[in-house]
């Protein structure tokens, strides 16, 4: 059952097309407790034999490296992992996967939660609760491995010409964001919203600054801390983005990035650059901030 | 605390008009009765009457009462404030009679183009009186009435209230224990030991079993032992220690000269939970948790420590309502003579460390 090819992903989506002994797969697991992990695993070898788990791994920040290294098929991500969430994971990969590749299938696996899951079940991204039941977890396989399938059709080297396979490619990227999108939606949808932050209050030193929401340019995520950039200087707050955005009026404040917060008001414009890339100019700032592909739709013209 | 049984003010003002209206139609017909009078005409006076004595005694009573209390700030008790005292009530009584047997007979007058006797006819305060009773009696009368049956009413409003309140917070304190995520991930690995590890999967359905009673009958708040203590901890945190593998390390320290006295049962449970949820489960390397028992004094001193990831700045949130249970109860049970500390462990381990400290209490 291990027949999978190292190298160049090109190379090995030629090979599955072509195996004889029918299409191989590969898929990760990211669970943080070992026993559910080694089951998942032993489950999907008697479920889909074609399948091989080329990674198991148990916190979030493996389970990005290891994708990103291995370009499994499948991702099954734990929501709720030390380091990074699953959601954070998928929310990362995106960001840092190549253009010419279709992502990863995600399925998510959570033990309970507040996400609306049957908002999920039609999704080619799934959703499944633990415990997994065997009836759950074949029929998520029978769903991922239609979408392989149809993928694998959409960019056969036999019958497709290069720019098909890109087409198809980007295709299936834009579906994983949709869903992606969705599924953060959902979950910043807040269950009484508090009124929103007026002033940010930030220290240096012995003093505490009051920083006017609206003199904020943006916020910028770096490991347990935030800087708040306004236009005559930076502040660090200590605090997660996400409980900052809970406390954000969503209609001034976009998040563009995965690490990244902006003032709609301080944004000038929107330039997309040869690659397709997004990058924002801001007001009175020669820097220019990254928009990532899970937010590009945001920033169409009227 | 807002009396979300009763109706509105709005319609226990009708309700008493409606009342006042159905008074004077049952006085009305029996002075009719009793005096061999024209039944409609008397029916005319009794009703006018009563209508006129309600509007000026109703309105009457919350104006002197908010006149008096006009220094309290509204909303703090509305029946409290509308309520002007009994004294200051027979006086608005007195008036409104007066206010509503001269509105009365005048209107009576007008629809029946009789004419019947004034408050101003009379000659002495005797006299007035007299007159003045057939409608001062049921007056007073009426009032008590609608004031012990407004009380009562509001008495069981709160009372209800409180029961509420009282269910809510047990409801809120199962299901902190029983957390969703800690109950399916156990459950899953239950499922998986099942067929890997049947023996494992006895033990880790036993300490279930024995945690889900605790939690069960812990929401009671008779004490138990220091060692029940212990054994329930340990039953919760054998569970989480399946889950974790070897992220996670336990100790625990229990002289056997402390094994024996009273604590409130699952005390030290919220301070387990937040060191697994807050402390161990975010961190990668995982570590260890430590519950011990000592004595000092008077005093039993216990600790929950971990070596997680520490407090942070952020304010504390979902851990909050474990800490503030704590402390309700201890405050409920020993007052000042007990305190709950957490802070970030004093040496190079790292993570937290929660401190309780309460009287010995010997079995």
């Amino acid at each position: 059952m291990i027949q999978r090819k190292d190298g160049g992903a090109e190379e090995s989506d030629g090979a599955r097309g072509a195996s004889a002994a029918g299409p191989f797969s590969s898929a990760l697991i990211a669970e943080d407790e070992p026993l559910l992990a080694a089951n998942l695993a032993a489950e999907l070898a008697s479920l889909w034999p074609e399948l091989s788990v080329v990674a198991n791994v148990r916190d979030g920040a493996a389970a990005l490296e290891a994708a990103l290294e291995l370009r499994p098929d499948v991702l099954f991500l734990d929501i709720r992992m030390p380091g990074m969430s699953g959601i954070e994971v998928a929310q990362a990969l995106v960001e840092e996967w190549e253009d010419t590749l279709a992502p990863p299938l995600l399925v998510f696996v959570t033990a309970y939660d507040e996400y609306a899951v049957e908002a999920f079940e039609q999704a080619a991204v799934d959703y499944v609760l633990k415990p997994l039941t065997t009836e759950r977890l074949e029929r998520c396989c029978k769903r991922l491995r239609a979408a392989l399938a149809a993928r694998r059709d959409a960019q056969d080297p036999a019958t497709r010409v290069p720019a098909d396979r890109q087409a198809a490619a980007a295709a299936a990227m834009e579906a994983t964001l949709l869903q992606l999108r969705m599924l953060l939606a959902e979950r910043h949808k807040p269950d009484a919203a508090p009124a929103p932050l007026a002033v940010i209050q930030a220290s240096i030193g012995n003093t505490l600054h009051f920083v006017p929401i609206a003199d904020v340019l943006y916020f910028a995520a770096a490991d347990k801390y935030i800087q708040v950039v306004t236009a005559a200087r930076d502040y660090v707050i200590r605090m997660s983005l996400r409980q900052l955005l809970a406390q954000l009026d969503a209609q001034n404040f976009w998040q563009v990035h995965r690490g990244t917060v902006v003032r709609v008001g301080a944004i000038a414009a929107a330039v997309r650059d040869d690659a397709g890339k997004i990058r924002l100019k801001l007001r009175d700032r020669t820097d220019m901030l990254p928009v990532s592909r899970l937010y590009a739709h945001l920033f169409k013209p009227m | 605390m807002k009396d979300r049984g009763r109706p509105p003010p709005q319609a226990r003002y009708a309700m008493r008009g409606l009342n006042s209206v159905a008074f004077g139609v049952v006085f009305g017909i029996a002075l009719a009765v009793l005096r061999d009078q024209h039944v409609w005409v008397t029916l005319v006076y009794s009703v006018a009457t009563s209508i006129l004595c309600w509007l000026s005694m109703d309105f009457g009573r919350v104006a002197v009462a908010r006149w008096l209390h006009r220094g309290v700030p509204p909303g703090v008790d509305a029946d409290a404030r509308d309520w002007p005292g009994w004294p200051w009530m027979i006086v608005v009584i007195v008036i409104g009679s007066a206010i509503g047997f001269t509105g009365g007979n005048l209107s009576g007058d007008l629809i029946t183009g009789e004419r019947s006797a004034r408050l101003l006819d009379v000659r002495s305060l005797r006299d007035a009186l007299s007159l003045l009773s057939a409608v001062l009696v049921p007056a007073v009368a009426l009032t008590y009435f609608f004031y012990t049956r407004g009380a009562l009413a509001a008495r069981e409003a709160s009372a209800q209230a409180a029961l509420r309140q009282a269910a809510e917070s047990r409801l809120k304190l199962l299901e902190s224990q029983l957390e969703p995520h800690m109950l399916f991930n156990t459950l899953a690995n239950l499922r998986v030991l099942i067929g890997v590890d049947p023996i494992q999967a006895q033990h880790m359905l036993d300490h279930l079993i024995a945690f889900l009673r605790a939690t069960q009958s812990g929401s009671r708040s008779d004490q138990q032992s220091l060692r029940a203590e212990f054994a329930r901890i340990a039953d919760y945190l054998a569970l989480i220690a399946i889950r974790m593998g070897e992220r996670l390390r336990l100790e625990f320290d229990l002289p056997d000269a402390l094994a024996d006295l009273r604590v409130p049962p699952l005390l030290l449970q919220p301070l387990v939970e937040n060191s697994v949820k807050h402390g161990l489960e975010p961190s990668v390397a995982g570590g260890m948790i430590a519950v011990r028992a000592r004595r000092e004094d008077d005093d039993l001193v216990l600790s929950v420590r971990d070596t997680g990831s520490g407090l942070s700045d952020a304010p504390l949130h979902p851990e909050a309502f474990g800490l503030a249970q704590v402390r309700e109860r201890l405050d409920t049970l020993y007052g000042s003579r007990a305190s709950l500390c957490l802070l970030a462990a004093p040496d190079s381990g790292g993570g937290t460390l929660a401190v309780i400290r309460l009287p010995a209490t010997p079995p």
